[in-house]
């Protein structure tokens, strides 16, 4: 209601509401008020311009045509309004009915409402109108049912949107009655967008009462409309154009009444990401901030020497990233890393720890509002914050990076062949001939271990199993010969026989080609198994940094710890209750003054509350972020039983 | 609780000719009290065996039976309670995000057996039974975690007094972390109530776990099912042992010279 009440303030809707207040005002007043001035008959003054008696002149009685125009807008406005509700109703009515009548009789339903929408809803009105018979009666049906096919099928869509949904599934394996769940669970969910979409169609059953009455086919005389004064005016237009004009014109203002209003109420009411109160008001706030500039100036001196320093052999360095979005969120504060030619390094982190952002950050993948400042951001000792031309950039980013992502169905193009989209990454950067790049991607898949590739580069993606789906998108990403790939989650969503053999194709092409590797996952046991190094990210900082070899014997962040305690493993206790990591991540809108996972940690005193630790590095060159790091007993941690919190959260 | 038995189980989709069949003649038992667990690629059928079971998809043959009997026809289902409860793999989407979880829980509750204070009071009950502070009862879907959210969702199935429970990858859409919550959940539930349970997974080491049996799926068929020890130590069919050494092991490193011979391996069947 909050996001209804701001868009009620911007422009749009303070005209829509203002004309629309307007219009219902006139409807229900304008009758009362001059409804003896509109039906006087003055045949002393018949068919007169316009005149400080008559503003806008006189009908063929001597009738008032000002006062007639503000008098008819009720009957117009409700007869609008009564079509509008028909349409609904029977809308609903066969919208909702397949969910409730079941699969067989709710698909005849269906298919006479999709003949019923192959017509032209004025085809229909028309139609309608001839049964129905002349008159405001006949025209309210006829529009009313006219709209309703539409109606039909689009609560017949939202319905079977909602439908698919598991909730619905769940209250039908518990047994809630179909009528139950159509006005439980169906109903309030497509409210907004039905609220919405019969606001605008109120508009359009205007026009069409206009357009009907207009041919003398809707309200008869004496009773009158717009669309009739319309109509009687338009002899006249040569002499008079007032008389024709004026009920033109108000036709045109409470249609847009209606829709504006309705528009309105897509902004307020409608899904918070399509209608983007919040993107809005980011963007307003966007405008605001200053640019991240100065603040990556700054950084560059300060940052602790012993993060990321910067090597000869060193493919990426990363100082003091941060992401963050208007209204004061976070979720990357000052990230610092290096990795080395042909290195695989990993990130592990909950989701919301930052992980998946400092991966798109460094790939320049991020947007507005999101706002990104590095002290140092560089690949192939090439600087990424300066703006060295967008063509250039992206010329070196699409040659020296790739990318692989988390869903390899969503990441190709689903119309395009599978080399072709391979081709296409050389010839786009590295101007190479069609024939080149197309033996290059051949290669490229034979490479990634995809059988004949001659076939497979003709296909289409949906013609790939997942596993080999995401084989050809490593087999993208390394098309262009880059020194660092960076996979984010590229095996969250493959079955774990596919995965490991997606892990594989990675590790022997770092080892292979000598490709750095940045490695973002949830899962610590995997990043353990891929990474040479690993970097542990919570609440957008890196609270660690060890190698993956001693992550089972070193680990020193009881963050970390909790982590690698609560995969559970072919050799977990099963009498025993798994280790958790107690409480819920930290907000990154909401951050505390000291450590961010102060709250969540069993060795959390007042220092943690207060003061936040940052990266130490020991003799051996592991950096953990803890001020506790160094009352872990080291022996304990080797043991498979890992001593950490064992709670109910 | 009791025996949740299905019988020669087969769902296919699509036409005669051109349809696939997804669960194929599936036989598998849960008895009275125990914990089975599912395991199979993805596309094996385990989620279409669940949801037939249930009755969210119709079955082309085979009947589920609760303690011999036809569920459909069984004492409780007639009297409005249904004794097969679900819960599903996402908690963002199985939640209706328009009614606090106190509502979406107390909605389960069979019909007629408790109104007004008891009912809410039961709600409350089921609350505290899956680890769930007070306060989340009467609290928005939107201000739970995926966590908290599969909390609910199990409460929820509870509180159909249900005679068994089918859990369909309950935890993978969480992480690691929340996970491990939600398994301890599971786990206390099941020794405390003595539940009989179906737990579909693709995670081995998840359904280890937690189950006492274990049934392998794989295209359509059970290939492997037995004790939960029996199967892991001693795997008898091809998959089962891929499948066993495909998990990865905390602790070791993924060798890339290792041959890739295993990869055409999946090819083939796509062939």
């Amino acid at each position: 209601m909050r996001r209804m009440k701001r868009v009620l303030r911007t422009p749009l809707g303070i005209s829509a509401s203002v004309l629309l207040g307007v219009v219902l005002v006139l409807a229900v007043f304008a009758p009362v008020l001059w409804g003896d001035k509109a039906s006087a008959i003055d045949t002393s003054a018949i068919l007169q311009g316009p005149s400080s008696a008559h503003w806008l002149g006189t009908n063929n009685l001597g009738q008032d045509v000002f006062y007639r125009v503000l008098v008819a807008t009720r009957l117009s406005v409700e007869l609008a309004l009564v079509a509008t509700a028909i349409g609904v109703a029977a809308g609903l009515v066969l919208g909702a009915a397949p969910l409730v009548l079941g699969a067989r009789l709710g698909r005849l339903v269906t298919a006479a409402v999709n003949i019923a929408v192959a017509f032209p809803a004025l085809l229909l009105a028309l139609f309608f109108a001839v049964i129905f018979g002349v008159g405001a009666r006949g025209a309210l049906l006829a529009i009313g049912f006219a709209t309703a096919p539409t109606f039909a099928r689009l609560t017949r869509t939202l319905v079977a949107g909602v439908a698919g949904l598991d909730y619905i599934a769940a209250a039908r394996v518990a047994g809630v009655s179909r009528i139950r769940l159509l006005t439980r669970h169906v109903l309030p969910n497509i409210g907004e967008t039905l609220v919405v979409n019969a606001t605008i169609a109120a508009g359009s059953a205007l026009l069409s009462f206009a357009g009907l009455s207009f041919l003398g086919l809707g309200v008869q005389a004496p009773a009158y409309d717009w669309g009739q004064l319309l109509s009687d005016g338009l002899d006249g237009i040569y002499i008079h154009p007032a008389a024709a004009l004026a009920p033109g014109v108000a036709v045109v203002v409470a249609g847009l009444a209606f829709n504006l209003f309705g528009e309105a109420l897509a902004l307020g009411l409608g899904v918070p990401e399509l209608a983007g109160g919040s993107v809005a008001r980011a963007a307003r706030a966007g405008r605001r901030a200053p640019a991240g500039a100065p603040l990556a100036a700054a950084a560059e001196e300060n940052s602790n020497p012993l993060l990321g320093t910067d090597r000869a052999d060193s493919v990426l360095v990363v100082r003091d990233l941060r992401v963050s979005f208007p209204g004061g969120v976070h979720p990357v504060r000052g990230v610092s890393f290096t990795v080395g030619r042909g290195e695989a390094v990993g990130v592990v982190g909950e989701s919301g720890s930052g992980k998946s952002l400092t991966a798109l950050a460094v790939a320049r993948l991020l947007e507005d509002p999101a706002q990104v400042s590095a002290g140092r951001l560089a690949l192939l000792g090439q600087d990424l914050t300066r703006d060295p031309g967008k063509r250039v950039r992206r010329q070196f980013l699409g040659t020296s990076l790739g990318m692989v992502f988390q869903d390899p169905m969503t990441s190709f193009n689903p119309v395009k062949r599978v080399g072709v989209q391979l081709a296409e990454v050389i010839r786009e950067h590295k101007g190479v001939s069609r024939r080149d790049a197309a033996a290059r991607a051949v290669e490229r898949l034979h490479a990634v271990r995809i059988p004949a590739p001659h076939r497979r580069y003709r296909q289409f993606p949906h013609e790939l199993s997942g596993g080999m789906r995401q084989r050809a998108m490593i087999g993208m990403a390394v098309m262009g010969s880059p020194a660092l790939v960076i996979a984010d989650e590229p095996t969250t969503a493959l079955d774990v026989t596919v995965q490991r053999q997606v892990l594989r194709l990675l590790k022997s092409i770092q080892a292979a080609d000598d490709v750095a590797l940045l490695f973002i996952s949830h899962d610590i046991t995997v990043v353990g198994q891929v990474c040479d190094r690993v970097l542990v990210m919570y609440a957008g900082r890196i609270v660690e940094n060890l190698p993956a070899a001693d992550l089972r014997t070193h680990a020193r962040h009881p963050y970390t710890r909790a982590l690698l305690a609560a995969v559970p493993s072919m050799h977990t206790d099963r009498e025993l209750p798994l280790a958790i990591v107690p409480g819920r991540p930290a907000d990154p809108a909401n951050l505390p003054a000291g450590c961010a996972f102060a709250s969540r940690c069993p060795l959390a005193d007042a220092k943690c509350a207060s003061a936040d630790p940052v990266l130490q590095a020991d003799d051996a060159g592991r950096e953990v972020a803890c001020w506790h790091a160094d009352r872990v007993p080291l022996a304990a941690v080797a043991d498979t039983e890992v001593p950490v919190v064992i709670s109910h959260e | 609780m009791s025996e949740l038995r299905l019988e020669n189980i087969t769902v296919r989709f699509g036409s005669r000719r051109t349809g696939l069949t997804a669960v194929d003649a599936v036989d598998l038992t849960v008895p009275s009290g125990h914990v089975v667990g599912l395991v199979g690629e993805s596309g094996s059928g385990k989620s279409t065996l669940a949801r037939a079971a249930v009755g969210l998809t119709p079955l082309t043959g085979g009947q589920v039976l609760l303690n011999g009997q036809p569920v459909t026809q069984s004492r409780t289902a007639r009297r409005g309670r249904r004794p097969l409860q679900m819960v599903f793999q996402d908690p963002y989407s199985s939640l209706d995000p328009r009614m606090t979880a106190g509502d979406s829980i107390a909605e389960a509750i069979p019909r007629g057996t408790l109104r007004g204070a008891a009912k809410r009071a039961e709600t409350a009950r089921l609350i505290e039974l899956v680890g769930l502070p007070g306060g989340a009862i009467d609290a928005y879907p939107a201000r739970l975690s995926g966590g908290q959210r599969q909390r609910v969702a199990l409460a929820r199935a509870l509180a159909g007094q249900p005679d068994v429970i089918i859990a369909d990858e309950i935890t993978s859409a969480l992480d690691v972390s929340t996970q491990g919550a939600v398994l301890n959940v599971v786990r206390g539930l099941q020794r405390q109530l003595r539940l009989s349970m179906l737990f579909i997974s693709h995670n081995l080491a998840v359904v280890r776990y937690v189950a006492d049996i274990v049934a392998v799926m794989y295209h359509g068929r059970i290939v492997e099912c037995g004790q939960a020890d029996e199967v892991l130590a001693n795997p008898r069919h091809s998959y089962t042992r891929k499948l066993l050494s495909a998990i990865p092991e905390p602790g070791t490193t993924l060798d890339a010279t290792t041959d890739l011979a295993d990869l055409p391996d999946e090819d083939l069947d796509q062939e």
